[in-house]
């Protein structure tokens, strides 16, 4: 079992003619993800990728092809106007690339998703993939393995560091999340957790945190109370200074808050078995199972 | 983006938000022209660095007369300034801003900045300005009032007024103060601002409200929009190598070991920094190539990292994905080979076409200390300069 993605997903992309947004289409085809349409304003009528339909809106898009998920390409200026386009025409799942969305369009954007039935994922993320059934987003694909781990991030290349270990020792992924690096974000360590501790398919849980706010603490107290699987954590930056932006918008300490230490204190005081090394991710998960 | 104070005041100045007159200076002789124009019987010279904590470091000075101005402007602008937020090597004043002085009353706190927690924009107040909001939180949190704003109707006047009567202001004071609270969030929203603080926040004793200080910043990713803003940027605040890289499109930040780190993705070059640390070495910066990363970049990235001095070795480390491995390793012998670099370098690299880069690495007949997984990587690399 996995999350979120599988088989049954039919996936637009927005986005879908720029260079970034074809390549990884095409990329996620190729993986077997069922790419049912496109959007580019200006463009409907068009066929990409040999058989690919682009339309004019979403709204046209989900009355001629029934998607449910679209993964969003859109420059950062446009970018919160494509996540309010596919929440106003109802697509469930939206997944959004890019980085560097304008904080303010994100207060708007999440204020306006907590009122629709959409979930959105990101922005700022590698996107979301259920090995050998769907990916939506822009990870290597040939890393991943079918299995039972379950993956939460907010980073993307530390994210395929842990895969790439979990699937070397023969452990593989139900589903990977890539929930975005930046202040605001669709889904959260919570609400990704909430799905895996539902999930059949996963028996252990990965969650990958990062300096900077406080997400990962409310995860802690969440998990202590809610999380029977077991979960393994890391945190990255525990050499960061404070003050500094490290690549990531969301990655910085700020009076004194937000410190890898201070996370993994509270994680390992709510009961998450915590690797002071990254290196160390794969194998005591490994361990556990 | 951060930005001068004399700059954060301009921008509120255009939200109608009081503050008080002010003339920036460079000279000492602008500086006593500035407090002749101001007319008040004390100005206050202020050095505009991007730093807090001026007036313990000594550059915020009152000046009783417009020749006391150009004397006490003489010793700042030029001086190094060093404040708790600048580290002991301080900054170079380079203006000051001469400000008529004010009768002040009360001393008060205002901040609007982005809790992430709920997602909304928050603003704090308290009655304890002119101290650390920091120190506040920590030993009184009582004192802090906070406001959650509701994006879809942003300040409207009750929201003001919850937050003036919890400050306790009275008559005039209070009335002002309500414009003054909801013009402030106009600025935060509109110019995108990630931070604005607001401390202290003056009532006077003929009762007005006004911005004695202000420090804001705005977010980077909005900078595209907000045209002015962009020529606020001043590239002597910032590390000359930062500046260098940014020009590259790398994400380069300056640290103090020895270990120059090339890595993609800004979690795994964190991770990279940690796992050095945690090896016995010291990462002598962070160094996010993207994910995209080219020879070009490579080269560049080279170029900065062995800028810095002190670095004794590079450590290399990428997971290809979109990457390719045999593209990265060409491009790791062509950068080596053009800027003859002798120190040692370590590369780690996994993901797509590892095996062709690794081929590509052994047959360049140059040193590279190749490694396998992110520790092994750390371990070579702390021994490579031992």
């Amino acid at each position: 079992m996995s999350i979120l993605v599988d088989e049954k997903t039919r996936l637009i992309v927005q986005g879908i003619t720029g260079r970034e947004g074809q390549f990884h289409t095409e990329q996620c085809m190729r993986y077997g993800t069922k790419v049912v349409g496109g959007v580019t304003p200006g463009k409907g009528g068009q066929t990409v990728l040999g058989k690919v339909p682009v339309f004019n809106t979403v709204r046209d898009a989900v009355k001629k092809t029934r998607t449910n998920a679209t993964m969003i390409f859109v420059p950062p200026p446009f970018a919160a106007d494509a996540i309010l386009e596919a929440a106003d025409a109802g697509v469930e799942l939206i997944i959004c690339i890019t980085e560097g969305i304008p904080v303010s369009d994100m207060v708007e954007v999440y204020r306006y998703i907590q009122t629709s039935g959409s979930r959105l994922i990101g922005p700022n993320c590698p996107g979301i993939i259920s090995p050998g059934k769907c990916k939506i987003g822009i990870m290597p694909a040939h890393i991943h393995k079918k299995g039972n781990v379950g993956i939460i991030s907010r980073s993307g290349t530390l994210t395929y560091e842990a895969v790439g270990q979990l699937t070397a020792l023969g452990y593989g992924q139900s589903t990977c999340i890539g929930i975005g690096g930046d202040p605001i974000i669709g889904t959260k360590f919570i609400d990704a957790l909430e799905l895996f501790q539902k999930d059949r398919g996963t028996k252990a849980i990965c969650m990958i945190g990062e300096i900077g706010g406080t997400a990962e603490d409310e995860a802690a107290y969440y998990i202590k109370k809610y999380v029977s699987k077991p979960v393994v954590g890391f945190i990255a930056g525990q050499t960061a200074p404070p003050g500094r932006r490290m690549g990531h918008a969301g990655a910085i300490i700020s009076g004194g808050q937000g410190t890898a230490d201070e996370k993994m204190k509270v994680m390992r005081r709510c009961g998450i078995k915590v690797v002071k090394s990254p290196a160390d991710l794969g194998k005591t998960i490994a361990k556990i199972l | 983006m951060k930005i001068h104070e004399h700059q954060a005041k301009e921008i509120l100045a255009r939200y109608s938000v009081a503050i008080p007159r002010g003339i920036v200076a460079t000279t000492p002789k602008q500086a006593e022209a500035a407090a002749r124009k101001l007319g008040t019987s004390v100005v206050v010279v202020k050095a505009q660095i991007h730093a807090g904590g001026r007036g313990k470091g000594g550059g915020v000075k009152l000046a009783k007369s417009p020749e006391e101005a150009k004397e006490l402007a003489k010793k700042i602008i030029g001086m190094t300034l060093v404040t708790p937020q600048t580290g002991p090597e301080g900054r170079k004043v380079k203006k000051v801003l001469i400000e008529e002085g004010m009768p002040i009353a009360k001393e008060l706190y205002l901040g609007i900045l982005l809790d992430r927690q709920t997602s909304r924009v928050l603003i704090m107040a308290s009655e304890a300005g002119g101290m650390e909001i920091e120190e506040v939180a920590a030993k009184t949190p009582e004192k802090i009032i906070k406001e959650s704003v509701d994006p879809i109707t942003g300040v409207h006047p009750y929201l003001a007024r919850k937050i003036a009567f919890a400050l306790n202001l009275k008559g005039d004071a209070f009335k002002k103060m309500i414009p003054f609270i909801i013009n402030l969030y106009q600025a935060f929203v509109k110019e995108d601002c990630d931070m604005l603080e607001i401390n202290p926040l003056i009532v006077t004793k003929d009762d007005r409200v006004l911005a004695l200080d202000a420090k804001v910043n705005i977010d980077d990713n909005a900078l595209y929009r907000q045209k002015e803003t962009q020529t606020y940027r001043d590239l002597d605040e910032e590390d000359p190598m930062e500046v260098e890289a940014s020009k590259f499109h790398l994400n380069y930040i300056k640290l103090d070991g020895n270990i120059g780190c090339m890595v993609n993705g800004a979690g795994l070059a964190m991770a990279t920094m940690d796992i050095i640390k945690h090896s016995g070495g010291e990462p002598a910066n962070f160094l996010d190539v993207g994910g995209g990363a080219d020879e070009e970049m490579i080269e560049n990235g080279f170029r900065i990292l062995i800028s810095d001095r002190n670095v004794k070795g590079i450590f290399i480390n990428i997971f290809g994905g979109i990457l390719r491995c045999d593209i990265l390793a060409r491009g790791v012998v062509l950068a080596a080979k053009k800027l003859h670099i002798k120190i040692p370098i370590v590369v780690r690299m996994e993901g797509t076409n590892m095996k062709e880069g690794h081929d590509i690495l052994e047959q360049s007949g140059m040193d590279f200390l190749v490694a396998h997984g992110m520790k092994e990587g750390a371990k070579k690399m702390v021994e490579a300069i031992q």
